[in-house]
């Protein structure tokens, strides 16, 4: 069984510096400095184009900046320092496989035998409340079970950071729910959570701090209740009131 | 009319009997396509798997390239393995010509492109939506090929059949290299052309029974597994 009580013993730096990403002349991502590495749960905002899938995907090595490098704990990404940091992505992309197959296959990836990583694939199941559909083919099930099942499995390599591209976008409120309480637990465990978001009420349940980006760029880094009660840009205080930042 | 339908007659006797003639031809037909598409699955599998993940100068071209050679004619392939194994050629001193090796690997010539071009194109789709996956589970190149070759496994069997297909029921190639020896190297395909022209249409007509009978069975085979595989949402 998986060791849930026990605490990650630390988290691997993510940092981002001089970050920026321009597509056919127009900047689409423009950081000077970032950093993710304490046990804390970030929520990322922003209007739609603000750059924040594209920051989280490039701090993860899933795009190249055109300017600045990405490091983690000190170093470019590895492939092997994958083991430690995780991502579920928008879309989380299921293998043509059973539920069970999908979290064993990917803790095989990190160098489990096949005997231990079923054992803590239907650990992890259990432990999503995702054991019953184990047998499922993972292409036939709900939006709900779908996402839960990849957060299962991003939680299943016990990641030290993990990042989560707006993970409830299209759930209902049962299934949000549920979602928010696998990324409580992973709080818990001590993983960092580095959360993109449109659900500004999910922000301030979930956050420790909240970013706002807008047109490529960070706007404001603060702790949630400052965010929220006292913004100190006039884009914060616009977004926070429910504006529409264009 | 009254002999084609003695000719019938005689064909399904010759079925239904399980002439010894027949069951030889049939099981070396078998024999030589299956092996073939085992060599081209082997070669083109990998092959196109690769050419759908790699970016590198030139790979349009490839592509392009192996997609026209889908369409290459049997008698050009059984024409240049001939020259190949022929004594003057480079593979002469095996003296493989008009054995039945030599037709596996004219009939494996021919496939290879069909497998690899379809292959291909299923493996990129699949790469699209798996990418940045794989790059998340930590995978290397190899592991990534290995991986999205299993989750194209039932797509991938319709390349198989395709080349299988092609591969049974051509005649150009295989009557070049194997020569149409009778008890070595004759197949179906070439036991047809030559009873036909002989006359024996009873022989004849078996053998195309046989053959279409395959050709469905085939097909029916894989459209089961591969409905089977998208009911249960593994394709």
């Amino acid at each position: 069984m998986l060791d849930r009580t026990s605490q990650i013993a630390a988290v691997t730096p993510v940092c981002g510096r001089a970050l920026q990403i321009t597509r056919a002349g127009r900047v689409l991502l423009d950081v000077s400095d970032i950093e993710f590495g304490e046990r804390s749960v970030t929520a990322i905002v922003g209007p739609n184009g603000a750059g924040k899938s594209m920051l989280i995907k490039t701090l993860c090595g899933l795009m190249r900046p055109d300017r600045g490098n990405v490091t983690w704990n000190g170093r470019p990404p590895a492939r092997s320092d994958y083991r430690r940091l995780g991502m579920l992505l928008q879309h989380p992309v299921l293998l043509r496989r059973s539920a069970l197959a999908n979290v064993a296959y990917a803790l095989k990836c990190a160098g489990h035998d096949r005997s231990r990583a079923e054992r803590l694939a239907l650990a992890a199941l259990e432990h999503a409340g995702l054991s019953h559909i184990a047998a499922t083919s993972a292409r036939r099930l709900s939006g709900g079970e779908k996402q839960r099942l990849a957060m299962a499995r991003a939680m299943a390599m016990r990641p030290e950071i993990l990042f989560l591209d707006e993970p409830t976008a299209s759930l209902d409120p049962a299934s949000t729910l549920r979602i928010e309480e696998m990324i409580d637990k992973a709080r818990e465990e001590g993983t960092s959570i580095v959360l993109v978001t449109h659900d500004m009420a999910q922000a301030r349940r979930l956050a420790d701090t909240v970013m706002l980006m807008h047109r490529g760029g960070i706007v404001e880094h603060a702790p949630t209740q400052r965010f929220f009660d006292a913004p100190a840009t006039d884009e914060a205080r616009a977004f926070a009131a429910g504006e529409i930042l264009i | 009319m009254h002999s084609f339908a003695e000719a019938f007659g005689q064909a399904f006797a010759l079925i239904v009997n399980f002439d010894a003639d027949l069951r030889e031809i049939v099981f070396l037909s078998l024999q030589v396509s299956l092996t073939a598409v085992l060599v081209a699955a082997i070669i083109g599998l990998p092959f196109g798997a690769l050419l759908a993940v790699s970016r590198f100068p030139g790979r349009g071209a490839l592509v392009v390239g192996i997609t026209a050679l889908m369409g290459l004619p049997p008698v050009v392939v059984g024409l240049v393995v001939y020259l190949l194994l022929s004594n003057a050629g480079v593979l002469g001193p095996l003296q493989l010509l008009y054995t039945p090796t030599a037709m596996i690997i004219a009939q494996a010539l021919l496939i290879t492109p069909i497998i690899a071009a379809l292959a291909r194109q299923t493996i990129e789709d699949l790469n699209d939506e798996y990418d940045q996956q794989m790059t998340l589970f930590g995978l290397n190149a190899i592991q990534r090929l290995v991986t999205l070759l299993w989750e194209g496994r039932f797509s991938l069997m319709t390349a198989l059949l395709a080349g299988f297909g092609r591969a049974i029921a051509e005649v150009g190639a295989v009557i070049v290299v194997g020569g149409n020896i009778n008890h070595v190297t004759r197949v179906m395909t070439t036991t047809i052309a030559l009873e036909t022209a002989k006359g024996n249409l009873a022989l004849a007509l078996g053998l195309g029974i046989i053959l279409v009978a395959i050709a469905v069975t085939v097909n029916a085979m894989v459209f089961a597994l591969r409905g089977t595989a998208e009911r249960a949402a593994y394709a």
